[in-house]
């Protein structure tokens, strides 16, 4: 019964990602040539065009965007696709088209920055516990694993109603919450590199003990971080993109894809469906581009 | 197996302690002034101060904590500003709703996800696994907004075959309750089927490879008593606790999905909270949501230990 109960943090069947303890533990053992098959895979390619699409629309957006996505014209409100308005306009008459490629900013913002801070934090307080271990660990350990208990999203929801919405504290809320999970897996990848011979070696020579956990450990346990932040990517865009839709993301009058389906959805009764599909098809492809770049990496490390 | 069922306890109250500290600094600390939420900006100072000093928020962080969990372990679990009763009805009534739509999700989604891993895996690499494999992927990435509001516009406006409310009102038959909460849950069924089926598959290509099953085709069994007794027994336990845990993805879906065909379920309950500032409800809510997750948990840690003779049998060596 010991496997189990022995060490409750390692990735088991209660991690949360799909097959990422697979896909970590993979990592570990990845080669240059691997990373070169992974860019010759077509889900790759797909998912990394996707990306890059987005990523040109957030940062040129407004000069690509045919119209002002914030100019208003009451008089043409609730217009279909057309020649003029390719994805219709909203029932202030905005260009749908226009907000949709502005509106790719803010995720793109908000989704990287609140992974790289979770990862970050989670990468220095896994090597901690994987490193120092002893009583930190046990403590340190417990703690990570009893978070890891409470249903993330709800904890998010209760700390962004407290301090307010805004970009900054969907970023670190967000960035706070997925902390524990890249800590656990970060402990798991370097227990399995604490007892290897070139760490015995560095240790003998006299390295304190920040610069073993991250100019020794830290390079050997890089892949793995890789694939968490990958995975973890994914689950940022679905929440921020839930969290926008329920009003704690950008505010109106600032073109975002949650925010406008929750503000124009209700058009759909009326069957302005353009003002709900084209947004609901962007996020959706940014969710299905992170994870067929995640599906690829699992596969190649699989090979 | 009694080590591992305390050491199980032991992390569950860890859990619930984090919990209430968690929920008692982001609810009552954080915001700021409870009496200057409740009688709004335009009270004079004088009586936000009575209210503060009657509410006792005055009083240092650690009193207004343990008095504040007294009264949650006795079941007073505050007064809502917007109501000005307690909240406790609230929260019981809005969750035995939320059970209900939770449990037919898991209802229909659990058979279909187990069903759709194991066929994937008796048939890996071929189309039929890629099939179930992207379809199940590309589902459980689409927020539950959208797949809600496409669900809606097709079935509910356009074919007009299922209502768009989830409530089917006071004093409904349980069909008519039955075919209100159908629509809802069908994005919580399209988030939980990937992550299921991918656990019940990779389960089974784990037994199918394994020492014993390469031993049972040998001895000449037929397929089918293979697959039966000796894959699927192995491969299904991993998938129980995923069950348990993705109860935390069905909470956060049932905000959005709550809000989206206006059910009165627990979701909704501390979105409407978190609109009016409503704090005691929002704290009992989350609180409730967090009892909740953490015991689902314990129950699927307990069915793990009955369905492992391993863990079993580990009881006589402990």
């Amino acid at each position: 019964m010991t496997d189990i109960a022995a060490d409750p943090l390692e990735p088991s069947g209660t991690t949360l990602g799909p097959g990422s303890a697979e896909a970590v533990a993979a990592a570990a053992r990845a080669t240059p040539a691997q990373w070169r098959l992974l860019l010759r895979k077509p889900t790759f390619g797909v998912g990394a065009a996707i990306i890059l699409f987005w990523v040109v629309c957030a940062i040129f957006g407004h000069q690509i965007a045919p119209y002002n996505p914030l100019a208003q014209q009451l008089l043409s409100a609730n217009v279909g696709p057309s020649g003029a308005h390719w994805f219709g306009t909203d029932p202030l008459g905005r260009d749908v088209l226009s907000r949709v490629i502005v509106g790719a900013r803010d995720i793109l913002i908000i989704t990287p920055l609140a992974t790289i801070l979770g990862t970050v934090l989670g990468t220095a307080l896994g090597l901690a516990m994987g490193y120092v271990g002893g009583a930190f660990d046990l403590v340190a350990g417990r703690i990570v694993e009893a978070v890891l208990a409470l249903p993330s999203f709800i904890i998010a929801f209760l700390f962004l109603v407290a301090v307010g919405p805004s970009t900054g504290s969907l970023i670190v809320v967000i960035g706070f919450v997925f902390t524990p999970l890249i800590a656990r897996t970060v402990r798991a990848a370097v227990l399995t590199e604490r007892h290897l011979d070139y760490l015995s070696a560095a240790r003998l020579l006299g390295e304190s003990p920040a610069r073993v956990m991250f100019r020794e450990i830290l390079p050997n346990v890089l892949p793995a971080i890789l694939v968490e932040f990958t995975v973890r990517l994914g689950y940022a865009v679905f929440t921020v993109a839930t969290l926008s839709f329920l009003g704690f993301g950008v505010q109106p009058p600032t073109p975002d894809w949650g925010a406008d389906i929750a503000a124009d959805y209700i058009g759909l009764v009326s069957g302005y469906w353009w003002q709900t599909l084209f947004p609901a098809l962007a996020i959706a492809s940014l969710v299905i581009a992170v994870n067929l770049i995640t599906d690829s990496i699992e596969q190649v490390l699989a090979a | 197996m009694v080590t591992f069922l305390l050491k199980r306890l032991g992390l569950m109250i860890l859990t619930l302690w984090i919990l209430s500290v968690i929920v008692f600094l982001a609810g009552q600390v954080l915001p700021g002034d409870p009496g200057r939420a409740i009688l709004g900006p335009f009270a004079a100072q004088n009586a936000v101060h009575a209210l503060d000093d009657q509410l006792g928020v005055n009083r240092p962080l650690l009193t207004r904590y343990l008095s504040w969990v007294g009264g949650v372990v006795h079941g007073n679990l505050g007064i809502s500003y917007t109501f000005r009763s307690p909240v406790e009805p609230f929260v019981r009534a809005a969750l035995i709703n939320s059970l209900k739509l939770a449990v037919l999700a898991f209802v229909i989604v659990v058979p279909l996800g187990i069903i759709g891993g194991v066929v994937a895996a008796l048939y890996t690499g071929r189309w039929v696994d890629r099939v179930i494999s992207v379809t199940g992927l590309s589902l459980s990435t689409v927020p539950e907004f959208v797949s809600g509001i496409v669900l809606i516009v097709v079935f509910g406006v356009a074919l007009k075959l299922l209502p768009v409310t989830a409530s089917a009102g006071a004093g409904a038959s349980d069909l008519s309750q039955f075919r209100h909460l159908l629509l809802p849950a069908i994005p919580l069924v399209f988030v939980l089927f990937g992550y299921i089926a991918r656990m019940a598959r990779a389960g089974t290509i784990e037994a199918l490879n394994s020492d014993y099953t390469r031993t049972a085709i040998l001895k000449g069994l037929p397929r089918a008593t293979v697959i039966r007794r000796h894959v699927l027994r192995n491969s299904l336990l991993p998938t129980i606790t995923v069950i348990a845990t993705q109860t935390g993805y069905l909470i956060g879906g049932l905000v959005v999905v709550e809000d989206l065909f206006n059910y009165q379920g627990i979701g909704s309950l501390i979105y409407k909270a978190a609109q009016d500032k409503d704090f005691p409800m929002l704290e009992a809510g989350i609180l409730v949501i967090g009892v909740v997750y953490v015991l689902a948990t314990l129950v699927a840690d307990l069915l793990l230990i009955a369905l492992n003779p391993r863990l079993r049998a580990g009881s006589a060596s402990d």
